[in-house]
């Protein structure tokens, strides 16, 4: 199995979704504007190598352990993580994903965004009624 | 380990008297060249990964540890965080010096030289290096390195700080040497007392009188809880 590259790197690949409302066009009520060069068209050169960074170094942690010991130990992984990733509070509400982190190894690291970057200290407040609208698929 | 304690935004001298030597750890220590803020942020975040890492442990980190942290955190950013480093430590394996440049390399050397005056300082310790040097001796060769940068180059300047770290304690000797003290004035243009003559002297009371007098009580703000 090939082995990603070390930094990500954007592949001409990717196919571009954007959010799709009634009549086939984005309901810009609910999604606002949307263009798809905001999804291809970086405006700093690192921007798709940090978006895609932990992502990237999950895959080539996923390649070598597939390589040495066989595909059985990236399934029970991922299958784990999957668990994880289900246990969230209630939309606008910030979770510890503390089962999350202790998978990824997050909890022995302190990164940038442990200290920077807080939603505690963030301008912008989401509205709750909307936002479980949307999770619960009534909007 | 040694460093001058110039910062400078172009050609302005922005701190005379600035710490270019970071701690990382009790046995290891970093010198900062290149943009400030970056050596400042990098020395800071591996010095906190390397205190959870000693405290996951249990055991004195060591100086491998520090560089692979930083080279790993360096190539990351592509060389967009310019901070090359002279990274020094004393720990169980033995004593090391590696340079870290700023998009991730790493070498492991005797002596190493960093920044804008890397190339007067290398001079001084081609010349002069030796290997097992005596304490003093080296300390007068780092001395005179970076003297070499401070006196040649633009770019260094002020005093000279040394770090000496060995197996039992660190001393962190800052200055060490101040090469360039400000000049002191040599003259005085103040005018002696009783140049001017005085004639006469009148002491009047200012008179002044209440017009209103206000109580005002001062409540306790409630609590901002946002």
């Amino acid at each position: 199995m090939p082995y990603p590259s070390v930094r990500p790197k954007p592949d001409g690949n990717k196919a571009i979704t954007l959010p799709t409302g009634p009549y086939g066009v984005t309901d810009v009520m609910v999604h606002g504007l949307q263009s798809a060069s905001t999804t291809t068209n970086y405006s700093h050169p690192l921007e798709h190598s940090e978006k895609h960074w932990n992502e990237n170094k999950q895959k080539m942690d996923y390649v070598m352990l597939r390589n040495t010991i066989g595909v059985h130990a990236p399934l029970k992984l991922q299958m784990e993580k999957h668990v994880a990733l289900k246990m969230q509070r209630l939309p606008g509400l910030p979770s510890s994903n503390l089962m999350m982190d202790t998978l990824t190894g997050r909890d022995d690291m302190i990164e940038f965004e442990d200290f920077l970057g807080d939603p505690v200290n963030s301008e912008r407040m989401g509205h709750p009624h909307v936002m479980m609208e949307k999770q619960l698929n009534i909007l | 380990m040694g460093a001058d304690t110039r910062a400078t935004e172009d050609t302005i001298v922005a701190d005379k008297n600035c710490s270019k030597i970071h701690y990382i750890a009790p046995n290891i220590y970093c010198c900062g060249a290149g943009t400030a803020a970056d050596t400042e942020m990098t020395t800071n975040m591996i010095s906190s990964q390397i205190e959870l890492h000693r405290l996951n442990t249990g055991r004195t980190p060591r100086v491998c540890t520090a560089n692979r942290l930083l080279k790993q955190f360096l190539f990351r950013y592509h060389g967009y965080i310019s901070a090359a480093l002279v990274l020094g430590g004393v720990d169980t394996t033995g004593s090391y010096l590696y340079s870290i440049h700023p998009h991730g390399s790493t070498d492991k050397l005797p002596y190493v030289t960093m920044g804008s005056g890397s190339l007067a300082a290398m001079a001084v310790f081609e010349d002069g290096f030796k290997a097992e040097m005596e304490k003093e001796e080296a300390m007068k060769l780092v001395r005179d390195a970076i003297a070499a940068g401070i006196f040649n180059d633009l770019g260094s300047g002020s005093n000279v700080d040394l770090c000496i770290i060995t197996k039992d304690k660190v001393e962190y000797l800052r200055p060490y040497d101040e090469a360039n003290l400000k000049g002191v004035r040599q003259g005085n243009y103040r005018y002696k007392k009783g140049t001017t003559a005085v004639l006469k002297k009148e002491v009047v009371k200012s008179m002044f009188e209440v017009v209103k007098t206000q109580v005002k009580t001062t409540k306790p703000e409630s609590m901002d809880t946002t």
